[in-house]
């Protein structure tokens, strides 16, 4: 597909995405309360899409992974929560 | 257009479900043993699932023209548990003898603990004991990246176990190359929350090129879709891709593995 092809095919829908991103962020952001884990891992996160790099994909996702390599010692649970506590 | 369902847990769909992937052009559809959503307070209760994925599924599916195979093991959601494991992996030998069944699956991590691992590695003992295909489930979300690569370090310090072999599941953008690097083939789950949606797997697509490479809707008790596969295709088609690409990803790439499995049949072959 040409890069025309591709944002005929899928800007729309990209800028929906966008602008619910931003609205998650206000709604955030006008809560009472505290911050925790997933969203300072979201925060950077975010900063991978604007950067020049190439398969951001990749990098949001790691932005969001558990980069330890050793086995925990026990699972506590069995659920994910989509980011990891740095 | 025809497609194999190459993991789908049917035991949590309905009738109409079967129907509706008939009609869509399935032919075949693949069920690996899974966690219920709840665990099984015995061994018993997994000798009753082997019973339902061997005896009771296939007919549910001959029903509306639809082969059914399926996978065994016990799943790393219930492997914190090593007894319970080892006492479940005992009963799996007599159940390999059944017609539909194509390997050891979808074994794997979850949270990434050592009991997890050490149950994964004692069915990769059983799969390289029996000689059986094996399916791999990566842990979800924060854990797949480390779950990943623990399962391909596993895998590969076992030489009995050939590569093309075994298909690594749920890969993403990040997780996805590590596992063809590694002469593995690689499932891309379409889900509409986690893992890939149809644009991302074809992004994947496009960037790896289409050789050892599946899709599956893996549709079960949670938010899924057991038609994500057909609509993946029709993406596909949006793009401008061949019929004849689609026809490899969806059609072809899952039968080249799964018949290196005996069991594996389909009417037309």
């Amino acid at each position: 597909m040409t890069r025309q092809q591709v944002l005929d095919l899928y800007f729309l829908d990209a800028r929906h995405k966008l602008v619910e991103l931003a609205a998650f962020l206000d709604r955030v952001e006008r809560a009472d309360g505290k911050d925790d884990f997933r969203l300072k891992n979201f925060r950077a996160a975010l900063t991978q899409l604007s950067g020049k790099e190439k398969n951001k994909a990749k990098l949001v996702l790691l932005a969001f992974s558990d980069p330890t390599i050793e086995p925990i010692a026990k699972a506590a649970g069995k659920g994910a929560v989509g980011a990891y506590p740095n | 257009m025809r497609y194999i369902e190459p993991h789908a847990h049917m035991v949590s769909r309905t009738t109409d479900d079967y129907e509706r992937m008939a009609l869509a052009g399935c032919e075949a559809v693949c069920e690996p043993a899974f966690w219920a959503g709840f665990d099984r307070s015995s061994p018993a209760g997994f000798f009753d699932y082997f019973s339902q994925l061997t005896e009771h599924e296939p007919r549910r599916a001959a029903k509306f023209g639809l082969k059914h195979f399926c996978w065994l093991c016990i799943n790393s959601k219930e492997a914190e548990d090593v007894k319970l494991a080892e006492e479940v992996i005992a009963l799996i030998p007599k159940f390999l003898e059944r017609p539909n069944v194509l390997g050891i699956g979808e074994i794997g991590l979850n949270k990434n603990s050592r009991n997890e691992l050490r149950v994964l590695e004692m069915q990769v003992e059983l799969a390289a004991k029996f000689n059986q295909l094996i399916l791999v489930h990566t842990p979800h979300l924060e854990d797949k990246l480390k779950g990943t690569k623990l399962i391909l370090e596993v895998l590969k310090n076992d030489r009995r176990i050939k590569p093309e072999r075994v298909i690594i599941d749920h890969v993403e953008e990040h997780t996805v190359k590590m596992v063809l690097n590694g002469g593995m083939w690689a499932g891309m789950t379409l889900y509409p929350e986690t893992k890939c949606t149809p644009a991302r797997a074809i992004d994947i697509l496009e960037a790896c090129g289409s050789e050892r490479l599946w899709l599956n809707s893996a549709c079960d008790w949670g938010v899924s879709d057991p038609l994500a596969v057909p609509k993946t295709a029709l993406e596909m088609k949006k793009r401008g891709h061949s019929q004849s690409a689609i026809e490899k990803l969806i059609f072809e790439n899952p039968k080249k593995f799964l018949r290196q499995s005996g069991n594996f049949r389909l009417p037309a072959n």
